[in-house]
This record gives structure tokens, sequence and C-alpha cells, in this order.
């Protein structure tokens, strides 16, 4: 099944897909026009950890001039806050020279692992969905690098608009997880890629993270983008979409508010 | 010493950010390598870290370090809940609270900082919080506290607040010209590293058995904040 998170009329709703409308918890089906998408995540209590790979597609890793694939996941963290849903806008600070999109496989942690094993790591997965994890390379610094500045601003990750139940995708495409991955500027394809080609797969990851660190339901791990990053213009849409799981629209704007609410 | 009655959570509940290198004396003792690979140059705005809810230790909770970890690095600071916007949207403070940014030893020389610190800082338990949030009334000179840091009783380092950076309203300014700060988020101060002693120029370090206290003396109101280190079974 394909969830969604979504807010009607100042409301918010859980949604599940119903061929090509929303079905409300309440029964209403709506257009997906109609709505605004938010992040297709359940609140949680505490903040959500939301961990991003950097270099995790050995073509990407090349791309970015380093001699060898990285031993261990290089791994950050990001603020919830930097969280926007499908179809809303990224912000392209003023006088940035190179702003690019990032599609990555987002999982989404289904129950609580600690010191998981990776033959048994998905059974730790809720759900997949995409995200977009924006880079401002201007602002790249060799301190704790990737640093935040560079990657952890408001509207600057977007994701959804699904997300996928891991048992679905299993059952659909298999373990471990090829699905094929695109972005595209303004209709033109700027980047591919396959799951497949992750340096550390979602089972890796999970055992790597839970080793250490307690992962909760609601966490999620951006799993890293391959080969083929552009930079945007405000004007310019983004589509970035993978294999049976979704497509997420963003518009780049300049620092100006958007308000693509319905409501 | 304080009534040691458990709080079943922190007393906290947004995003923790941690900013490296804000003491003006681990700053010093870093500027040799700043230029050199893989570093290149010093960083110009605040460098930023997060302490993830996996992390979080409420007063008086026991912190476990894993079999393979002797021993820790202790990270006194000062954290500013993030209030609620005002009129003028600008950034402002509902409160104070003390906090214990534990950190397994790394350093700037042998490229400890090039890589975010995930595996240094974001272990189960490494953050001790309390023992709760003091009011800005309060706290009405932040940044003219010391921070007193006993292990087993003994003072090992005084965290001068004055000597950071970035000060108060300052770092407020500077992170929140990138991050996205909520109401309820907290933002760390920074660490310092020890003046004096036999751990001059880095964070006292503590293993398990050990107990640490955090305070600041010229506030009671911030409370005493207490941890004590157990080692988990290999």
């Amino acid at each position: 099944m394909k969830h969604a998170r979504v807010m009607v009329h100042g409301q918010v709703w859980d949604a599940t897909q119903q061929s090509d409308q929303l079905l409300l918890a309440d029964g209403r089906l709506v257009g997906f026009t109609d709505v605004q998408w938010l992040p297709p995540l359940s609140p949680v209590a505490r903040p959500r950890t939301v961990l991003a790979l950097g270099l995790n597609y050995a073509d990407h890793a090349k791309e970015l001039a380093f001699k060898e694939p990285p031993k261990e996941p290089l791994a950050f963290v990001k603020g919830e806050a930097s969280l926007i849903g499908h179809g809303q806008c990224t912000v392209r600070p003023p006088g940035v020279k190179f702003m690019h999109y990032e599609c990555e496989l987002a999982v989404v942690i289904g129950r609580t692992a600690r010191h998981v094993q990776p033959a048994q790591a998905l059974d730790f997965v809720g759900g997949y969905t995409v995200a977009n994890d924006f880079a401002i390379r201007d602002y790249l610094e060799n301190w704790y690098r990737p640093n935040l500045r560079v990657k952890n601003r408001a509207t600057c990750t977007p994701i959804g608009p699904w997300l996928v139940d891991a048992a679905d995708l299993h059952a659909s495409f298999g373990e471990p997880l090829q699905l094929a991955l695109q972005t595209t500027v303004n209709g033109k394809v700027t980047q591919s890629g396959n799951t497949r080609d992750m340096i550390f797969d979602v089972p890796t990851l999970i055992a790597y993270f839970s080793s250490f660190m307690t992962l909760y339901p609601g966490d999620l791990i951006l799993t890293g983008t391959p080969d083929g990053v552009v930079d945007c213009q405000p004007g310019d849409v983004v589509v970035t979409e993978i294999e049976g799981i979704g497509a997420l629209t963003t518009t780049m704007i300049d620092n100006t508010p958007c308000n693509t609410s319905n409501t | 010493m304080l009534g040691n009655k458990r709080l079943p959570h922190p007393p906290i509940h947004g995003t923790v950010y941690g900013v490296l290198l804000n003491a003006q004396r681990e700053w010093a003792l870093c500027e040799h390598v700043m230029h050199e690979s893989p570093y290149q140059s010093p960083p110009s705005a605040p460098v930023l870290y997060i302490k993830t809810a996996n992390t979080w230790s409420a007063h008086d909770a026991a912190i476990a370090l894993p079999a393979n970890v002797p021993s820790i690095e202790v990270g006194a600071t000062l954290g500013v809940v993030i209030g609620e916007p005002n009129a003028n949207d600008s950034l402002h403070v509902s409160g104070f609270v003390l906090l214990n940014d534990v950190s397994i030893p790394h350093g700037v020389a042998a490229q400890g900082f090039y890589r975010p610190p995930i595996k240094y800082k974001n272990l189960d338990g490494f953050l001790g919080i309390g023992p709760h949030v003091a009011t800005t009334s309060q706290v009405p000179y932040p940044n003219q506290l010391t921070l007193e840091v006993r292990i087993n009783g003994v003072l090992q380092q005084t965290v001068d607040l004055q000597t950071m950076r970035r000060l108060l309203p300052q770092l407020l300014t500077d992170v929140g010209a990138f991050t996205p700060l909520q109401a309820g988020d907290v933002l760390m101060l920074g660490l310092d590293v020890c003046g004096q002693g036999p751990e001059a120029g880095h964070r006292p370090h503590a293993r398990a058995g050990d107990v640490i206290d955090i305070r600041a003396p010229q506030c009671a109101a911030l409370g005493h904040l207490r941890n004590s280190l157990v080692q988990e079974a290999a």
C-alpha cells in the first residue's frame, strides 16, 4: 500500500493511494492536486533521527574526485525541520553558484533496531520513500564535511510523495532492491542510476548504524545518490523518481515565500 | 548534594545542535593544522552537529560505554532552548539547560574533525541533560557563567563561557542564518578543553565507574547535572 500525509482545508490527514485519488482516513476521496502534500511520515514524540549518506554510489564518489570508495559509510545527521513534502518549493539562496538535487532512496525504520545483523536488517524497515537531499556546494567546508550549512536548510529536503510498505515493495521487486532511479530538470533526464549500485546497501547501513545507535520507528536513512548532479536555478522543476515508489516534484524558487497550499 | 529523584524523561523535546571549535582555547590549539590537509582552511561559518534523540540521558541516568570504549570525553556546556516565534519573527531564547555532550575521544590532528562525528558523538545515552530547563530570567547573563566539571568529586575543568568565540546572541544569529531552528530546539554554546592540569589541551576523560557532575556556581537555578558511567557487557 502507498501511504501519504496531506493537508486538506487546513487539516492534516493520513491517506492512501486509491488509483488516481487519495483516500482520506475519514473515507473521502480527493484528487492529488486538491491537497498540500506533507512528508509521508507519522509524527514521533522525540526528534526524528535523519541519517544521510555521502558518496554511497561508486560513480558519484568518482565524480566528486575521491580516490577510492569509502571503507565505512560516510554519514551525517540532518534536522527534521529541513524536510518538506511533494509539490512544494525549495529555496535557492541569493548569490549561490552551485546548488544541486540528490535523488535518494529513503528508508523509514519500522521497529526499534539495535545491534541488528545484516541478514535480519530488512525486518526492521517499515517502508520506503523518495528523498531529494539538496546540497549547496558554495558552502562546503572541510569540517565535519559535508557540513550542515550545505545540507541542513529549510525547504532543502523534499521527501515523498508516498511511503510504500516495505513488504509490498520487496514482494514486487525482491531483495536486494534493484530499483531504477532518475532525476529530471524541466522534463530532461539529468541523473539516472540503480539502487543496486550502492556501495553500502540497506541491510549493511542498518547493521552499521544500529551497532552504535538505536534506530527508532520513524527514523530515516537517506541512502545517497548516484552520478549526475547539475545546478538548479529558480523556476526549475525538479522531479526525483524511484521505480515502484514514486515521483517527487519540487520547484526551485529564489528567496521568497512559497505557498502552494490549496487550503 | 541535590536529591536523587530520577526524572523519567529529559526536559527537552527539540533537535539538539552543537557547534565545533567555539572555544578560543581549542581554536588556538587547532590553528596550526587548519591550513593543512584535509582541512585546507579555517571554518568560516559555524560548524554544526546534531545530538540525536537516542543520545539523550536524563539527569541521574547511567551512561553506558560500549565494551570497546575505555574512556570518553566530558563535554560540559550550556544549552539554549529556542522559544516560540515572536511578533517580528526573530529568534529568541526561552530557557537554558546544563548539558554533558559526551564523545569518544577524537581530535583535529588525526583528522577527527574532517568527517561528521556520528560514530564519536551519537552513541546511545551520550548526552546528559538537565536536571531541568531554567527560565531566561533565572539566567540573566548566560555568557558570563562558568561551568565546573567534577569527576568523582574532584574538580577537573572550569569552562568559562565568556571565552567562546561566538557568544550570545551572535551565535544564535549566525547559526539561525542557515539552520531551520524551531521552538524547543536546543543550541549548545560550545565545548572547551582543559587549560591546566594533567588533561590540559583535552576535554576531561572519564571511565566506567566514574560519576560526572556539572554545575554553574553562579546560577543555582540551573541545578546540577549528574551522570554516572557504566561499562556495557561485551
